[in-house]
Formats: C-alpha cells, structure tokens, sequence
C-alpha cells in the first residue's frame, strides 16, 4: 500500500518520530480523538521496548482495509537478544529494564489485535492493528 | 530544545511546548531539581498541554520529579494534561501516584497557596 511507511529507531527521538508518524497515518485512515492517542501511545511503548532492550530495529506502519473496515497496522520488529518468556513479558509490572513494565501488555490494551512473536538470539517483532469504530 | 523555567515567586514554572525525547525529560528532571534547591522554591508547576503522549516513560519522570522535589522541600502540581491523553494513561494502567495536577495554571498556584495539612482533603 502506498501509506505505507518504515521509521528505524536507533534514539530516543526516533520514539516520538514513530509515534507522530503513526498518529497522523490513523487520523488519514479515519481515527478521531482519544483513538489516535491510543495509538500514539501504543506506539510509543513498543519503540521504546525495541531501544531499550534491542538497541535497533524499525517500526512499519500501514493502513488497514478489510472489507468495509479501515484501520492501522503497526508492525515493530528488531533481530535484538530476544524474549525468554513471552508470557511473563506480557504481565503488567514485569520488566528487566528498569521501566514500569506496563510497555507490552499495556499496548495491548490500547491496541485492537496484539501479537508477539520471540526468539531468544534471534529477535522480536510485534504486530498489532487496531480498527476504526462506527 | 530545553524547557524555558521560569520563576514566579517562589514557584518554579516549567511549561513543555512540544514534544520532548526522553532524554530532553531526563535533562528537565535533572534541571527542576538543581534549581529547587538555587532557588529555594516551595512549589514546581510542569505544564504538560503540548503532550502528545504521557506514556509510561514520561509518567515516571513527572513522578520522580515531584517525589524527588518534595525531597528538597517543594510540591509539585502537574497541569494541562489533555482528556484524550488522560484516557490513553488509564487504558495503559498508569497514575501519577501522589503527583498533585490541576487543570491550568491558575488552579495549580492555588493548590500551591494551601497549607499542606489541607492538601488532598477537599
């Protein structure tokens, strides 16, 4: 699709490139208001997930039609160290980063659809889309 | 860019216009804190109204930034977060703990001006 974009993240600044990208990518595809800041957010932890833990990685965002409902994927991905344990990754206040550790599994809760995949040495990408609502 | 902080008797005002890096927080946490203690102030306003987002980063620096200002003697109001972006932080799961906010700036000095003993019992 031609909407589509890929912003790398290697700084911090990259993170609020990404997130900005991204709100503005939903609000062409028809999100309003709180929506597009559910997204930004969303965005916003897992960049900073891919920083903090994986160095660098890249951050795709597209826009999502399937039938008559419209929408954005984001798709973050990095070839860093790797989750051990996806689901003690995906529970609230787990974190070995030093953060709060509400990154993933609150941007599933911001997110419509949220999916995770990780390989230890090989690396982790995330895929969530969330739909417009009428 | 960084901040502007001003003073205004013996609060210390630090209003965000745009977006800010993480590390631009870390640089204002690290600031706020150097001038509580120059300055002697008794309050910090951090207006955040230009916050595209609070994530979970931001959050934590506005709370270490006001825990660690009260450790020096001043309270900390946080104004002008957004409704859309209050809605965001509660769908994530993040709270500013005991970081007193207030809606603008007028608001913020009058929860300033109130003796602590009163603070948290309207």
């Amino acid at each position: 699709m031609s909407d589509a974009q890929r912003i790398a993240i290697g700084r911090d600044a990259d993170i609020v490139m990404a997130r900005q990208a991204g709100r503005e990518l939903a609000a062409l595809m028809g999100f309003k208001g709180s929506d597009l800041a559910l997204i930004a957010t969303a965005i916003s932890e897992i960049a900073r997930n891919i920083l903090v833990y994986a160095k660098r990685g890249e951050i795709d965002l597209s826009g999502a039609e399937e039938g008559d409902r419209r929408g954005i994927v984001v798709i973050a991905r990095d070839q860093g160290p790797g989750i051990s344990d996806v689901e003690q990754a995906m529970r609230d206040g787990f974190s070995t980063g030093g953060s709060l550790g509400l990154g993933l599994p609150g941007a599933r809760r911001l997110m419509d659809e949220f999916e995770i995949e990780s390989q230890v040495g090989v690396g982790t990408t995330v895929r969530m889309r969330k739909w417009v609502r009428r | 860019m960084s901040v502007p902080i001003l003073r205004h008797g013996n609060v210390l005002v630090a209003s965000i216009q745009v977006a800010q890096t993480d590390d631009e927080l870390l640089q204002l946490r690290d600031r706020l804190s150097e001038m509580v203690g120059q300055s002697r102030a008794k309050g910090v306003v951090i207006d955040v109204t230009a916050f595209d987002v609070l994530d979970s980063f931001a959050t934590r620096t506005l709370r270490d930034i006001a825990y660690g200002s009260r450790l020096r003697g001043a309270r900390t109001v946080v104004v002008g977060i957004q409704p859309d972006v209050a809605f965001a932080m509660v769908q994530l799961g993040l709270d500013l703990g005991a970081v007193s906010t207030a809606l603008d700036l007028d608001d913020a000095v009058e929860e300033l001006n109130r003796p602590p003993s009163e603070v948290g019992r309207r």
